[in-house]
């Protein structure tokens, strides 16, 4: 077949590279008869050997003849380059995908599960004084803002002048120290993390100190580094010619950093610290440790313990009573909670970046 | 980086104090991060050099099934996550309808704040169970594989169960700065390429992903750092004791450093208690080393093009 | 200009209208102003707790049931484990612990924190409850058990159900010819060093490693964490078995234990009997309640598996107050209504009346 007979008359048709293209329909067509013989096979074998039909092995083995076929027809038709392109959407596609599996599971296990508690009471009551059914979370959710706001106060100013130190400044031994000493820092285990805040601060307060001050600092030691390196790559990636250009007019290099660099990289910053906040949000160990446990509540983070969301999930899991379906019901609306507070905090900081953001797009 | 030499070379007082915080706050982090080096030691000295009672061969034979433990747990999931991830990432930049891609970044991102309880709690009720019979056919017909050797875990709480939780659990933190950062890839390189009759695949491999790489390696490190330190998740779903075995179905399994204190530190007492926080010492330790080693390899894998 | 500040300001307004009417329902609207509510008590303050995990159920039933009765006191309880509740203890962290194990000697050569010097603390047996041996094998409600051949199937001896040594303890039962996977707990615990003590004195021969916390690699089997983590792995598994907090069993198979010549399901009954037919550990000192449990026992009806977890409390507070909070408080768990309320919420077995008059002469020394 050569390509001016083949190819529809339009205007690349001159043009060799898409001399054979696939129609439209080809790839949606292959993948339908992989997913038929992906079937087939599935229930010969589970014929044979006596077991149940797997939906799992079908799908799997229709997705890897789907990925033969599809570079080998776009291998005969669209030649190699095409191929390879074809084989890499199917690659990425699956990933995707495949991905989406656990995930998907996860998140529709926490909120069937969750949903059982959803209430009114739940938000509104703590558990003082509550036994077996019933009860709230209100204490937890506050410990948990409280907790994860101090964290903040004290992680995200470090975590961006680090970052711009680094990228604006930083040159030789301290910088490359720093940059790799952040990128041990990932490597704190949580429980460490809780250990060393509870050392710190009883050195100053005494033994058995608990706070929820002492949470924040644990927990800040967990979500520098997350904010450093994500505003670090962010700042990498605006482009030279601003800060020239900002230079050339005779602005302050501390002035550029503020009213050029930063705000053309904020939407990143932005992602990056709301991931720190997740990243840290859900933490248990090190809060298991300093912050205490507690079923009453307790606005005050510089005294006294306070109970935190992932905390209360966590024993609600871990010494439930004999009633136990209740215990489980708080602990998984616990985390639903969790997850809706963080996508909150989601929405707020994209209305944030997109408030800040430089007018002018990419 | 080279700016014309600038002939006016005036120092503002708002210029130095701005350096100045800059540079304070990274040596700020050098401090908190000595502080935890310090008391570590600290902690560790006497597990170290004093006599262990009930273990033989001392702190380094007791923490080394642990070491072992923590690096390949790390490995396996770092081979599941980071294609994955950078699959994703990628779909979402690049391959996904404009709309949708918003909503699934958005989706990504909240996956990152599951709490590690909560990985723990779906791993034991919904993975586990469900990887079972995979591992008993693996075990029945891949046997003769060290990897697969018999018999195979009767409750599916495997390391390989372990390292999809972990590999779920950093999924989300490499594949929101992955997608960030090819988002950043200059427009123009982009559409030179595809201009020039490049395919979407040879267009990736041309201007997205050597604009990305060192992201895609950052990125990578943060979840290293994360798959090597997570606690919670993993003291729940592993099925634990001290062994050294590349076996990933089997019922004893090698524990991990964080998972180990996890597990111990609530009976801990007297010297167990800084044999413990030893083994933090050593996760540490084991952290620094996979950091310079993957700055080496980021230099000498971005010596062209530069950024 | 105008947007962001509009924009700050809902931010700010927002978070400040979450926390302004964040007041929980169903607390004491002003703590230090309300006594009038709590006509009857005149207690008030914060007390502390921490430690075994495995009383955690119950002291919260406990604290409920004081703190609706002093509305002013407010007392947590961290189930942190015992290890670390004795540690914070003595520390001075905390004015009370539980713990799974009573203080050894060398506990109590130290010091406490919280205590005058020189005066020794009490260990109490509040809190009794009987560990149960847990199976899933489909079609199978309860199986009759030898301490021999719990000792070989935890330590990896005995591999298949229908083994001779299962088989011959349980005639008309259907054993399926399937392995066994044994679930012992991968954190170290209280229930593993009960229930090891249980297998090291009666199976003696087949438990060789003796009575431990940690599980060694060398006796196999799968680990969990945490009761509910066995409990969840049993429950998940099949053909599996374990061991766990009877309260916890639910609607799995049991294993009824050979005591004597017959075969003892647990219940609370035959948990608190078995602590009955125990003795006193031998020279402690004055007020110390520490159970020698008699793992032997071949007392009629008595289910030698139990877990017995143990109030720790000063006999002389430095501070005068906690002395008060924790004499009264102890005072309500030992109390009958304590006990039942502890029961009614985590499945313990209630202490029998001649140790609660033991216990209460103690709590009378605290000052």
């Amino acid at each position: 077949m050569t390509a001016t007979t083949t190819a529809p008359a339009r205007r690349e048709a001159a043009n060799p590279l898409t001399a054979g293209q696939l129609p439209l329909w080809g790839p949606w067509a292959l993948i339908g008869v992989a997913l038929a013989i992906g079937a087939a096979v599935s229930a010969l074998v589970a014929g044979a050997s006596g077991t149940d039909f797997s939906i799992v092995a079908a799908v799997l083995i229709a997705y890897v003849l789907y990925l033969v076929a599809i570079t080998v027809v776009s291998q005969q038709i669209e030649g190699g380059r095409k191929a390879a392109d074809r084989l890499v959407t199917g690659v990425v596609v699956g990933a995707f995908v495949l991905a989406l599996v656990p995930l998907v599971s996860l998140v529709s296990t926490v909120i069937i599960n969750g949903a059982a508690r959803f209430d009114l009471q739940f938000f509104t009551w703590t558990m003082r004084n509550v036994v077996g059914e019933g009860g709230g979370v209100l204490h937890a959710i506050i410990g948990t803002l409280l907790v994860t706001l101090w964290a903040a106060i004290i992680s995200v100013p470090v975590g961006i002048f680090t970052a711009i130190y680094l990228v604006e400044y930083g040159r030789g031994r301290l910088s490359q120290a720093i940059t790799f000493f952040v990128d041990v820092m990932t490597g704190i285990p949580s429980i460490v993390a809780g250990l060393f805040a509870y050392a710190l601060f009883a050195l100053f307060a005494g033994e058995g100190v608990r706070a929820g001050i002492g949470g924040a600092v644990a927990l800040s030691l967990l979500m520098i580094p997350t904010v450093v390196r994500s505003t670090e790559e962010m700042l990498k990636l605006v482009p030279n010619d601003l800060r020239e250009a900002s230079y050339a007019l005779g602005v302050p290099k501390w002035l550029t950093i503020a009213k050029v660099v930063l705000p053309t990289a904020l939407a990143g910053i932005v992602t990056g610290v709301t991931l720190a906040i997740a990243r840290v949000i859900g933490e248990t160990a090190p809060l298991l440790i300093i912050a205490g446990f507690t079923t009453n509540m307790n606005y005050n983070v510089f005294d006294g313990r306070m109970m935190t969301l992932p905390v209360f999930a966590y024993n609600q899991y871990v010494s439930p009573g004999v009633q136990e379906q209740a215990y489980f019901d708080r602990a998984w609306t616990a985390a639903l909670v969790l997850i809706l507070i963080v996508m909150l905090l989601n929405v707020i900081a994209r209305i944030i970046a997109k408030v800040f953001a430089p007018k002018a797009g990419r | 980086m080279t700016t014309a030499v600038q002939p006016v070379a005036k120092q503002r007082l708002a210029d130095v104090v701005f350096k100045t915080v800059s540079t304070t706050a990274g040596v700020l982090i050098l401090i908190a991060l000595a502080g935890v080096a310090i008391f570590l030691v600290a902690q560790a000295v006497p597990a170290i050099i004093g006599p262990l009672p009930g273990i033989d061969g001392g702190f380094f034979a007791w923490v080394w099934p642990l070491t072992f433990g923590t690096i390949w747990s790390a490995f396996l999931a770092m081979v599941m996550a980071v294609p994955v991830a950078v699959g994703i990432a990628l779909f979402i930049t690049h391959f996904a309808p404009r709309r949708l891609a918003q909503g699934l970044g958005y989706v990504v991102d909240l996956l990152a704040a599951i709490p590690s309880v909560i990985y723990g709690l779906w791993g034991i009720t919904v993975l586990a169970p469900f990887m079972q019979p995979a591992y008993t056919w693996l075990t029945q017909n891949l046997g003769w594989l060290p990897l697969f050797a018999p018999p195979a875990s009767g409750t599916g709480r495997t390391i390989l169960t372990a390292s999809i939780v972990l590999a779920v659990m950093v999924l989300p933190i490499i594949t929101a700065l992955c997608r960030e950062i090819f988002l950043q890839t200059p427009r123009l390189n982009e559409e030179a390429a595809l201009a020039l009759g490049a395919t979407r695949w040879e267009m990736i491999q041309m201007a997205v992903l050597p604009h990305g790489r060192s992201g895609i390696i950052a990125s990578s490190i943060l979840g290293l750092g994360r798959a090597l330190g997570e606690t919670m998740a993993v003291a729940m779903v592993l099925s634990s004791s001290g062994i050294i075995s590349f076996a990933l179905t089997a019922q004893q399994n090698p524990s991990t450093i964080a998972a180990n204190i996890a597990l111990r530190f609530p009976e801990a007492h007297g010297i167990t208690v800084n044999m413990l926080i030893g083994s933090g010492l050593v996760l540490f330790a084991i952290t620094l080393l996979v950091n310079g080693i993957s700055r080496w390899i980021i230099a000498r894998t971005t010596v062209k093009g530069g950024r | 200009m105008k947007l962001t500040k509009l924009g700050r300001t809902a931010v700010v307004a927002a978070a400040g209208a979450l926390l302004l009417s964040s007041c929980a329902a169903n607390e004491p609207a002003a703590p230090a102003g309300s006594e009038s509510s709590a006509p009857e008590s005149t207690l008030s303050g914060d007390l502390a707790g921490a430690g075994a995990s495995s009383m955690g159920a119950a002291q919260e039933a406990w604290i409920a049931g004081f703190q609706t009765a002093n509305e002013a006191v407010n007392i947590t309880y961290d189930p942190a484990g015992s290890g670390a509740g004795r540690e914070q203890f003595i520390a001075g962290g905390v004015s009370f612990a539980g713990s799974d194990a009573y203080l050894d000697d060398e506990e109590l050569a130290g010091t406490f924190g919280a205590c005058v010097a020189d005066t020794l603390p009490v260990d109490l047996p509040v809190y009794i409850s009987p560990i149960a041996i847990i199976f899933n094998v489909e079609g199978v409600d309860s199986l009759n058990m030898d301490a021999a051949t719990i000792a070989g199937i935890f330590s990896g001896e005995i591999t298949n159900w229908n083994d001779e040594a299962i088989a011959a303890q349980n005639e008309g039962v259907e054993l399926p010819d399937a392995r066994i996977t044994a679930v012992h707990r991968s954190d170290d615990s209280g229930t593993t060093e009960n229930f090891t003590q249980y297998l090291a004195a009666n199976a003696a021969d087949a438990w060789t490693e003796g009575e431990f916390e940690t599980w060694p690699a060398a006796y196999g089997g799968e680990g969990a964490q945490g009761t509910s983590g066995v409990v969840d792995a049993v429950t998940n598994g099949t053909n599996t078995i374990g061991y766990a907090d009877a309260s916890r069993a639910g609607d799995l198979g049991t294993v009824a234990l050979q005591v004597g010549e017959e075969y003892v399901p647990f219940t609370a009954e035959a948990a608190a009997a078995a602590v009955d037919a125990s003795p006193l550990v031998e020279g402690r000192h004055e007020g110390d309640i520490a159970v020698e449990l008699d793992r032997t026992t071949t007392e009629n009806g008595a289910y030698p598996l139990v877990l017995i977890s143990y109030a720790i409390a000063c006999t002389e507070y430095n501070d005068a107050a906690q002395a008060e909070l924790v004499k009264a408080y102890l005072s309500y768990i030992a109390s009958e209504e304590g006990q039942q309320a502890g029961a009614d919420n985590a499945g313990s077995a209630p202490i029998s009346d001649d140790l609660r008059a033991q216990i209460e002469a103690s709590i009378e020394m605290i000052k």
